[in-house]
């Protein structure tokens, strides 16, 4: 089947020779993907910032499709149903999937116990192939997998699957109150959809930052909210102290993660050298920005070795941090509810459809932001019939 | 100054997810018999390990499911193989893992060629696109690369100029 293969850094190739996945336990299920997202997730791997992240490798945990072929004990699903499936893998049953937390699931992932298995992501998360291909193998298919809705856009159906479910809950674990002034670092898909969100939880003024202006303008109309370029602002953190009337904002949100710019320190020793697991400007900022007693909520992704930021700040400003891989499959039936109800219009934000043999130059567009990407889906050559 | 939610009319659905008790979903912790008891719930039923699994030192074996492909091979494998007697909490586990990565890369290479392939790297960097849409960022890239070659080359003349 094809299927995109990681060669190294900044090397993706459409591999046609790829094995074609099977059942490897009796509740799994085969997926042929309809649709496949390229994520800002997945440029960690393609930067080569991931630890174990082995070659032939295929990414992808953004995708759709209708089920293929399921194991002996799947009850819920059946041959041919359209699915979204989340991007966590998780079994439903262990003592965190119990408690909702669909993303730190304690039976998915052998190699790390810090995070749950995702797909594509790498053997820190699981070693599972992910669903940037034709098929693609899905484990707990009984718990995962949700039925599109008969009336659903697939285009928002596979937004589903992570970016609106991390932005939304980048919003709520924000803890926002009527009134409240939330920063949003990173006008990506997901700080664009924190945006968005945030609104929904009652927040009094929504502000996004980025340094790429095209993403600044799309933000600004898509979600109706205020949008600044950090490198027009010299100093973020003041500007945000000014505008707050010298307090500091109620809630930021890092949708950044491991790779911001910003500051040449940060960049050099987390991104060039790799002393640190990645930058963390943009945590640095938040925790800097947001008022004593404030939240910082973090589904910027972060390596697991460590990074530099100001946690003196955070003793003596008495902030709390709330941060997670989103936890999809508890959000799904409000967010299906919000998308229905065209309070969150997900495929506004798809700016790229490319076909999954060129995958190479997918990967290119969206990493080095050309075209004015914002978010790309791949289309495997079946459903493009 | 705060705003109230009148001013927010023109924003869909503002404020409908404010109260956490009205939205079914909210992440309250949920306690239940298997708290504070360790790995004791009813485990879903184990995946078969027909390849090398590594697994954390920080839990007691396998998870019930795991992805199989690429299990670890060659000097990359043994690499990783040392990683994983390290805890996730040491800078060897993680440091071991992402030398074995770049092995990796070269090993890749390697079989690629064995097998008669030889990569397209033009395609695999996505350089197409660059063309098509940062021609400017290309050509910027082109002339540095040039200019450090020339330099390079004009001090290497140069000094084994002063060698003679
Ligand atoms: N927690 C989760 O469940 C989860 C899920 C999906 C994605 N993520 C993570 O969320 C982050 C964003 O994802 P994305 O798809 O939007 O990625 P993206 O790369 O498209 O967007 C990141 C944006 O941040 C901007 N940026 C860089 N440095 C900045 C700084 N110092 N301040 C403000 N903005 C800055 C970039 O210009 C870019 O527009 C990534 O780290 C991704 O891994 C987390
Ligand atoms: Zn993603
Ligand atoms: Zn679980």
């Amino acid at each position: 089947m094809l299927a995109m293969n990681y060669r190294g850094p900044y090397r993706v190739r459409a591999d046609r020779n790829k094995p074609m996945p099977e059942i490897e336990h009796s509740s799994d299920a085969i997926v042929r993907v309809t649709r496949s997202c390229i994520c800002g997730s997945d440029l960690h791997l393609y930067h080569g910032l991931v630890p174990d992240t082995r070659i032939g490798t295929t990414f992808g945990h953004e995708f759709i499709g209708v089920v293929e072929e399921v194991g002996d004990a799947v009850q819920n699903l059946k041959v041919g149903d359209s699915v979204l499936v989340p991007f966590n893998i998780a079994c439903g049953k262990c003592v965190f999937c119990q408690q909702g937390l669909y993303g730190n699931c304690h039976e998915s992932n052998p190699q790390a116990t810090a995070v749950g298995g995702i797909f594509g992501y790498s053997h820190t998360a699981g070693g599972f192939d992910g669903g940037q291909a034709e098929y693609v193998r899905v484990p707990y298919a009984d718990f995962g997998p949700t039925l599109i809705p008969d009336d659903m856009d697939h285009d928002d159906a596979v937004l589903l699957t992570d970016v609106v479910p991390t932005g939304y809950q980048a919003a709520e674990m924000g803890g926002i109150k009527p009134g409240d002034t939330v920063v949003i670092f990173g006008a990506g898909p997901i700080g664009i959809m924190a945006a968005k969100s945030a609104w929904l939880f009652g927040a009094g003024r929504v502000i996004v930052i980025d340094h790429i202006e095209y993403r600044l303008e799309f933000v600004k109309q898509y979600a109706q909210c205020e949008a600044y370029n950090f490198r027009s602002l010299e100093d973020p953190v003041l500007f945000i102290k000014k505008t707050t009337d010298w307090i500091g904002a109620d809630v930021c949100i890092d949708a950044v993660g491991c790779e911001a710019a910003g500051d040449a320190l940060q960049t050099i020793t987390g991104r060039k050298l790799m002393l640190q697991a990645g930058s963390a400007t943009a945590l640095h900022w938040a925790i800097n920005s947001v008022k004593k007693g404030g939240i910082v909520s973090i589904v910027g992704v972060y390596g697991p070795t460590g990074n530099l930021i100001p946690i003196g700040n955070v003793v003596n400003k008495g902030i709390t941090i709330r941060a997670n891989q989103a936890s999809v499959k508890r959000l799904l039936p409000r967010l299906i509810e919000h998308v229905q109800a065209g309070r969150l219009d997900p495929k506004g934000i798809i700016t790229h459809r490319i076909p999954m043999e060129e995958v190479g130059d997918a990967y290119h567009i969206f990493s080095a932001k050309l075209d004015n990407c914002i978010k790309t889906v791949l289309i495997p050559p079946s459903a493009r019939k | 100054m705060k705003k109230t939610a009148s001013d927010y009319s023109h924003i869909n659905g503002w404020g409908i997810d404010a109260d956490p008790l009205d939205v079914p979903n909210y992440p309250i912790k949920k306690r239940n018999e298997n708290d504070n008891k360790g790995m004791v719930w009813e485990r879903p039923a184990q995946q078969p390990a027909l390849v090398e699994v590594l697994h954390s030192n920080e839990r007691p074996g396998l998870t019930a499911v795991f992805g199989t492909p690429n299990p670890p091979t060659g000097l990359s494998g043994q690499l990783r193989r040392f990683a994983f007697r390290y805890s996730e909490s040491t800078w060897t586990h993680w440091l071991a893992l992402l030398v074995a990565d770049r092995i990796n890369m070269m090993e890749g290479i390697g079989e690629d060629l064995k097998n008669g392939h030889i990569p397209d790297l033009i395609a695999e960097h996505g350089l197409k696109s660059e063309l098509k849409f940062n021609k400017i960022g290309l050509a910027k890239k082109v002339l540095t690369g040039a200019a450090v070659i020339t330099v390079a080359v004009l001090l290497m003349k140069s000094r084994s100029r002063d060698d003679d």
